[in-house]
Parts: structure tokens; C-alpha cells; sequence
């Protein structure tokens, strides 16, 4: 009798922790998918905000042509991308042509003062970091993730529901070198 | 970094068990004394206390903003506050808090809020004024860090042990007083009463007192959990360390600020004479020493010591 108490007790135990930890490892995917749904959310700000600043700017940057076309075309690339790495790649090559366009606008002092451009800078500014701190927390909520998918005895709940770790975001090379522009 | 977090976290801890176990051996003697059951005080006092709290974690944050004169603001009205304060949601994963202005011109601000889901940031006219976007994120970040460590909560729940002590206390003080000491003296008749009874009354005069320490005590590694948390968020501790340098060297005092609400500001909003000075009744840790850790974290020297 005693003994088919201490096994039920012993069988319910084990049960519960098995609940607590595959509902946790659950929360802990979604928690991944949803941050990397956060990145899109802020990226497709970016292509939101495009149109107007290139819009603004144009009257003051008539010869700079250029500058503002190597943006708008980035931009439909980055729209139009297909997976995750071209999207990734794309994505890049905007975050250069607006940092180049930012760059030029240093040289025009009536942009400058314009309000609509300061506004705009800032929304933009304010985007980069935004797209920046999406990946950040991506990557923080991966590494919890992967935390839980490696370590005991998580692990075995894991392999045995086919929980696999995810790849963190890595930055891109050309990203790493830091372009100094000072956009107040 | 995350020593800074582990640490602080570790020491807050550590101080909430003493609390509870003052509370406890402070109850139990109080009771005993008082009426020959030891949890019976302790009881009433938790009681009492957790009622009134209740009031304070509920509508704490209303009032907090409206006796500093707090005023809700737009994403129009406040594009750049806004729009950092939505970078540090994003960065901590949780949803955007209420934006408020005071309009005052000392530098300084402040979180609240029993949860994420539902808090608040106020800034001053003044840190809008004076901090560029890089200190201004450092100073949101550290604010932010208070509402995702649930820092409210936390002051909350060591309220209402500070509440609860100096209650019995006082009940206890006043019941010994009114000559209460002598009819206990005839039902714990012997050597035991008496040595519980003038244990109890020392108590009753320490134990507050102790219990506020420990509650600063708190509130002070809470401050510099916050600021290794902001850190954790913005990869950036010179943005906050330049800030509180700016706050320490303004000379404005804040004048919403009193001593109910100077615990939620990022920096001790009552000014000192010395900005080095540390005392066991401060609030806050002193801010160079805040200013040193975080230089610290930028070097990627261990952490000075907190």
C-alpha cells in the first residue's frame, strides 16, 4: 500500500515538471517567433517613412540626384526581397544609402532648418535604433531559448518533442565599421 | 554587466529575508508579551498593513504623478522622448508605458507602475532640455529597468513590512503605557515574562528604526540593479553615466519632489551638500559611486564595488 502511494506520488511529480517545462520551452519559442516578427513590424516602418523624406528632400537636393534615387531604389529592393538572407542583404544596402543621404544633407544648411526634415530625421533616427534593439532583443530572447533547449533537464524534454535551437542574428560586416555622422 | 545584475539582485534578496525574519521575531515577541500567543500581534499587523497597501500598489502611480504635477503627453507633442521610450520598450521586450512631462526645470524623472502592462514614465521639462538623445535613452533605460524588475512590487511588499513593524510597534509602545505590562506580568508569571516583556520593548523602540535601514537599504541596490539593467538594454553605460554627471553638477532642485515620492526619481531629487556623502537614511546609492561603476562597465573593468 505504501509503496503504490510513494509510486503514484513520485509518477505525479514527474508529470507536473514535465508540464512546467515543455509549457515553459513553448513560451520560450513563441517569445522567438514573436521578437522576430518585432524586426519586420519596425523594417516595414522604415520602408513606410522612405517616400515622405525623399519627397521633403528633393526640392533642396536637386543636384544630388543620385544620392536620393541609390535610396528609393534600395528601398523597392528591400521590399521586393525574397528570404531572409536576400531581405537581409537588401536591408543593408538601405541602411547605407540613407546613411550617405543623411551625410550629404550636412552640407545644406536651409535642410537643415527645415522642421519637416528634423522631424523626419528623428522618426528615421529614431527607426534605426528601433530595427537595432529588435535584433538585440532577438537575439537575448534566442540565447534564453537555446538556454533552455541545452541545458538539463530541459534538454530531454526537448530532443523528445523536437524543440531545435534557433541561429542568432549576426551583423553583417559592412555594418560592424562605424560611419560617425552627427545628425543633430 | 550581468555580475552588476546577479549581485544586486542577490543583495535585495538577502535583505528582503532579514526584513522578514525582523518581522517575524519582532511579532512574535510583541504578541507574547502582549498576550501570551505569539502570532497574534503579527497577524493583526500583517493585516492591517497589507490593507493599507493594497491602496498604495493600486492607485500609487495616480497619485505619484498627480502630487508632482505630471501631465500625459503625445507622440506629437513629445516626437523625440516618445520615440526613445519606444526604443527602450522594444529593447526590453515590453509594452510601451504612458509618457508624462513635469514642468519643472531641474533635470530628473521617474517610473511607477505595478507592472508593465501598466506604467508609466515621467521625465522633467528640465532632462528634455538639458540631456542630449544618447543620456536621455540611458536615463529611460534606467527607468524602464525599474518597471521590468518589478521594482514597484518589490517597494510595495517591503512597505508593507516597514508598515507592519512600526504598527506593532506603536500598538505595543502605547499598550505597555497604558500599564498592560502588569497584568502580562501576573499571567507569565517567572523570569521568562519579564525578560520577553523589556526584549519586547526594546524592540519596539529599535525595530522601526531598523526596519527603515534595511528598507534603503533596498531601495539602494534596487538603483544600482537599475542602472546595470539599463545598461543590459542600451549597450551604452556612458549615456547614462554622462547623464547623471549633468544631473549631479545641476544646481536646480526639483520642487514637485517630497519625501513620499524622492524614492522613484533616478537621482535623490532633495540635494545634499556633497555629492559623495552617504548616509543610511539616503534613498539613493551616491551618485559618483553610481557614475563609477557604470565608467567601469564602459572599460570593461569588474565592477567597482557597490
Amino acid at each position: 500500500m505504501v509503496w503504490i502511494i510513494v509510486i503514484a506520488v513520485v509518477v505525479v511529480l514527474l508529470l507536473g515538471g514535465l508540464i512546467v517545462l515543455y509549457n515553459s520551452l513553448v513560451r520560450a519559442r513563441n517569445k522567438v517567433d514573436n521578437s522576430w516578427k518585432q524586426i519586420d513590424v519596425q523594417l516595414k516602418r522604415r520602408h513606410d517613412l522612405i517616400p515622405n523624406l525623399v519627397e521633403v528632400v528633393k526640392d533642396y537636393m536637386s543636384y544630388e540626384q543620385e544620392v536620393l534615387q541609390n535610396v528609393t531604389k534600395a528601398r523597392s529592393q528591400a521590399m521586393q526581397a525574397q528570404g531572409p538572407a536576400e531581405a537581409g542583404k537588401a536591408e543593408n544596402m538601405l541602411t547605407g544609402a540613407l546613411k550617405s543621404l543623411f551625410a550629404v544633407a550636412e552640407n545644406y544648411p536651409d535642410l537643415k532648418a527645415n522642421q519637416n526634415v528634423s522631424q523626419l530625421q528623428e522618426e528615421l533616427t529614431s527607426t534605426e535604433n528601433k530595427i537595432s534593439f529588435a535584433r538585440q532583443l532577438y537575439n537575448d530572447v534566442v540565447m534564453a531559448f537555446n538556454n533552455k533547449v541545452q541545458t538539463f533537464p530541459s534538454n530531454i524534454i526537448a530532443g523528445a518533442f523536437s524543440f531545435s535551437a534557433r541561429e542568432y542574428f549576426e551583423v553583417p560586416e559592412e555594418e560592424k565599421e562605424v560611419v560617425a555622422v552627427d545628425l543633430r | 554587466m550581468y555580475e552588476q545584475i546577479a549581485k544586486n539582485k542577490r543583495l535585495s534578496y538577502f535583505l528582503i529575508v532579514m526584513m522578514t525574519a525582523l518581522l517575524i521575531v519582532f511579532g512574535f515577541a510583541v504578541g507574547y508579551a502582549a498576550t501570551g500567543v505569539g502570532w497574534f500581534g503579527l497577524v493583526i499587523a500583517v493585516v492591517i498593513a497589507v490593507t493599507l497597501s493594497l491602496t498604495s500598489y493600486y492607485k500609487g502611480d495616480k497619485i505619484a504623478l498627480a502630487t508632482s504635477h505630471a501631465r500625459k503627453v503625445t507622440h506629437e507633442e513629445a516626437p523625440q522622448l516618445f520615440n526613445v521610450i519606444e526604443e527602450m520598450a522594444i529593447a526590453s521586450g515590453n509594452p510601451v508605458p504612458a509618457v508624462y512631462i513635469i514642468d519643472d526645470s531641474a533635470p530628473n524623472a521617474f517610473a511607477t507602475g505595478r507592472n508593465p502592462e501598466n506604467s508609466s514614465i515621467a521625465v522633467t521639462q528640465g532632462l528634455l532640455d538639458k540631456m542630449n538623445r544618447e543620456e536621455l535613452q540611458g536615463v529611460v533605460a534606467h527607468e524602464m529597468s525599474h518597471v521590468r524588475n518589478y521594482d514597484i512590487l518589490f517597494a510595495t511588499l517591503v512597505g508593507v513590512m516597514v508598515g507592519a513593524i512600526a504598527l506593532m510597534a506603536d500598538f505595543f509602545l502605547r499598550w505597555s503605557f497604558w500599564g498592560g505590562g502588569r497584568r502580562s506580568g501576573n499571567d507569565n508569571s517567572g523570569i521568562l515574562g519579564v525578560i520577553l516583556l523589556v526584549l519586547a520593548l526594546v524592540l519596539a523602540i529599535l525595530a522601526p528604526i531598523a526596519a527603515r535601514m534595511v528598507q534603503l537599504a533596498i531601495s539602494r541596490k534596487r538603483e544600482y540593479l537599475a542602472d546595470a539593467s539599463a545598461v543590459e538594454l542600451t549597450r551604452n553605460p556612458n549615456g547614462l553615466a554622462n547623464a547623471l554627471q549633468k544631473i549631479a553638477d545641476d544646481k536646480e532642485v526639483l520642487e514637485v519632489a517630497n519625501r513620499a515620492t524622492a524614492h522613484l526619481y533616478i537621482a535623490q531629487p532633495i540635494k545634499k551638500f556633497s555629492k559623495k556623502s552617504r548616509g543610511l537614511f539616503d534613498t539613493h546609492p551616491p551618485i559618483d559611486e553610481r557614475i563609477a561603476v557604470l565608467r567601469a562597465m564602459a572599460s570593461g573593468a569588474p565592477g567597482a564595488a557597490a
